[in-house]
């Protein structure tokens, strides 16, 4: 897949002084759903703020679609729709006036099919005519996704989609990015929710302290997750693997435990085996804990390796 | 040049000036009734005739520069003020449009809004008292020129405030003295030498000068000094707005 958005050595300090991002490079493939995952104040929004035109870059350069953002930002802006972190909406507007506004200022014609059918699509067609003041939170953020989609863009970023949305909506939410996706929409979205990122990433970039820590491919990241550890703890703490357990590949751990990995996906993973020949070898077992690192793991051992 | 775009924002402005129609048209046209019946009844009265026009009549131009320089500033700095205020700033500056386009999309929408109230304001002194305009082309081309060069200072004014008090603050402190004090309800023909010096740097003697030329045919200030100063003001703004658009002023972070 070709790269649709291309970050280089960009970098933002506010006015204030305040550097947000250091030196950050990314490449967003065509067609792909990245989620940014990263503490609060890691620098998500000022990145997705620069791409998107909203703030000011202080080094480096972007490019969408292959047109830069800075001087051709009129090519590169009508191919991004933009769902920010918080529910900035004129609170007097009707729905679908909003979403007329929002295709008029990409500088699209009107065209009430398909504004009718994206409002279909986030069940808000019955809403249309409501002011936005008088619609639940959940719904003003599936208004901001809706005037996102108004100018079909070809690139979407949602800043945190879920963040006050309910378990139901954001399924919702999961399922939207779904078809977008199959319509061949490239999403970047950002999240605290781990599970979010698993569940409807392609990549995964973690962001810390105006930094990029990790990119990789969920599938990649899920196999180093598949791995499944098992302290073994005995009556005896030993000194040295038993040779008898060799096969096993065991490892000392700490305490003088024996620890096993196994995948947690393979067809027989070996343990009641293993057990028995500890036994067999003599040694009696006083505990058995097991442990799979996740996502979770990998993303705390990142964000506070760099606080150390 | 994002055509959609300017009346995009055109309409959202038009549609927010009808959802007020009370504020945006009501009250002006209640104020200025108030305007003729003390100034053109009650004082008017004491009054002979101010230039060879009935006081009444007098008037009337500056009670339409009052209420149009008033709600020019006030309608465009209101309509990028609310954006910036709400948070929903963000779209405009996402979108594929220039600065020059949101810019004409507010204007022309505070212009027109005023412009609206100017004429309904004309239409309902005309229930008061009569009036002849001698030149009604200039008079109309007065008064657009002054709706949009104001919108273009309120809109300025509206990027520059960081909250609700300084919003109010330049048409309350500013707009509305330098109208009083630049011959709205009188002639400054009648104020003392020193004062009638110090008015001339007020720029709205020029407009309300000039607009009362188009009137009745008589000027405080010639009329060639009245289109080189609004065009001048236009201009001024234009230039700060260009380097608004340049440097990212108190929009883009
Ligand atoms: N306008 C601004 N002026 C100065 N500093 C800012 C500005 N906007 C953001 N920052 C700072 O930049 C850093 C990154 O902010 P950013 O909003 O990008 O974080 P984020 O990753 O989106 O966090 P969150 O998960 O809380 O949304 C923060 O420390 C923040 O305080
Ligand atoms: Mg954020």
């Amino acid at each position: 897949m070709a790269d649709i958005v291309s970050v280089r050595d960009v970098q933002k300090t506010y006015d204030s002084g305040f550097q947000a991002l250091k030196t950050v490079s990314l490449d967003i493939r065509e067609g792909e759903v990245l989620a940014l995952l990263g503490p609060n104040g890691a620098g998500k929004t000022t990145l997705i703020s620069l791409i998107c035109g909203i703030a000011r870059l202080t080094g480096g350069t972007i490019t969408v679609g292959g047109h830069d953002v800075v001087t051709d930002y009129r090519a590169t802006r009508r191919l991004i729709g933009l769902v920010p972190q918080e529910l900035h909406l004129d609170p007097f507007e009707k729905v679908i006036n909003a979403m007329r506004f929002t295709r008029g200022l990409f500088g699209f014609p009107q065209d009430d099919a398909l504004i009718e059918k994206v409002l279909r699509r986030l069940a808000l067609w019955e809403k249309r005519d409501s002011r936005i003041i008088e619609l639940s939170g959940g719904m003003k953020r599936r208004v901001l996704i809706a005037k996102a989609l108004a100018h079909s863009p070809r690139i979407l970023f949602l800043d945190e989609p879920s963040a006050g949305v309910d378990v139901e909506l954001r399924k919702d939410m999961w399922r939207i990015v779904d078809e977008l996706k199959k319509d061949g929409v490239t999403i970047i979205l950002t999240t605290h929710y781990i599970e979010e990122a698993e569940a409807i990433a392609d990549r995964i970039a973690v962001i810390d302290k105006g930094e990029i820590k990790l990119i990789q491919e969920k599938a990649e990241l899920m196999r180093q997750m598949g791995r499944k550890q098992m302290i073994i703890e005995l009556q005896q703490p030993v000194d040295a693997v038993p040779d008898t357990l060799a096969p096993y590949g065991l490892e000392l751990g700490e305490g003088g435990t024996l620890v096993y990995s196994y995948d947690t996906r393979g067809e027989r993973t070996g343990i009641t085996k293993l057990l028995s020949d500890i036994s067999a070898a003599g040694l009696t077992l006083r505990d058995v804990q097991t442990h799979q690192s996740s996502l979770e793991d990998i993303f705390v051992d990142l964000v506070q390796g760099d606080a150390q | 040049m994002n055509l959609h775009a300017i009346r995009a924002i055109y309409t959202f402005e038009m549609n927010r000036a009808l959802r007020t129609l009370l504020q945006s048209v009501v009250s002006p046209i209640l104020s200025t009734s108030l305007y003729f019946v003390v100034f053109g009844a009650a004082i008017g009265s004491r009054i002979e005739t101010v230039e060879g026009v009935s006081y009444g009549a007098f008037i009337v131009p500056g009670l339409i520069m009052l209420s149009v320089l008033v709600q020019s500033v006030s309608a465009a700095s209101f309509g990028i003020f609310a954006p910036k205020y709400s948070g929903a700033i963000y779209e405009l500056l996402s979108a594929p449009a220039s600065f020059i386009e949101v810019t004409a999309g507010y204007v022309l929408a505070a212009a027109t809004r005023s412009l609206v109230i100017g004429l309904i304001i004309l239409g309902t002194s005309f229930l008061f008292i009569d009036i002849t305009i001698l030149h009604p082309f200039w008079m109309i081309g007065f008064l657009m020129l002054t709706c949009l060069s104001f919108a273009l200072f309120g809109f300025i004014i509206g990027i520059w405030a960081r909250n609700f008090e300084q919003l109010q603050l330049v048409p309350m402190l500013i707009v509305t003295p330098l109208v009083f004090l630049g011959g709205s309800f009188y002639s400054i023909t009648m104020l003392p030498p020193v004062w009638q010096t110090i008015t001339l740097f007020n720029p709205v003697v020029y407009l309300v000068s000039g607009f009362r030329w188009a009137f009745f045919g008589a000027a405080d200030v010639s009329v060639g000094w009245s289109v080189l100063a609004i065009a001048g003001f236009t201009l001024v703004c234009l230039a700060v707005i260009a380097w608004i658009f340049r440097t990212g002023y108190r929009l883009r972070k």
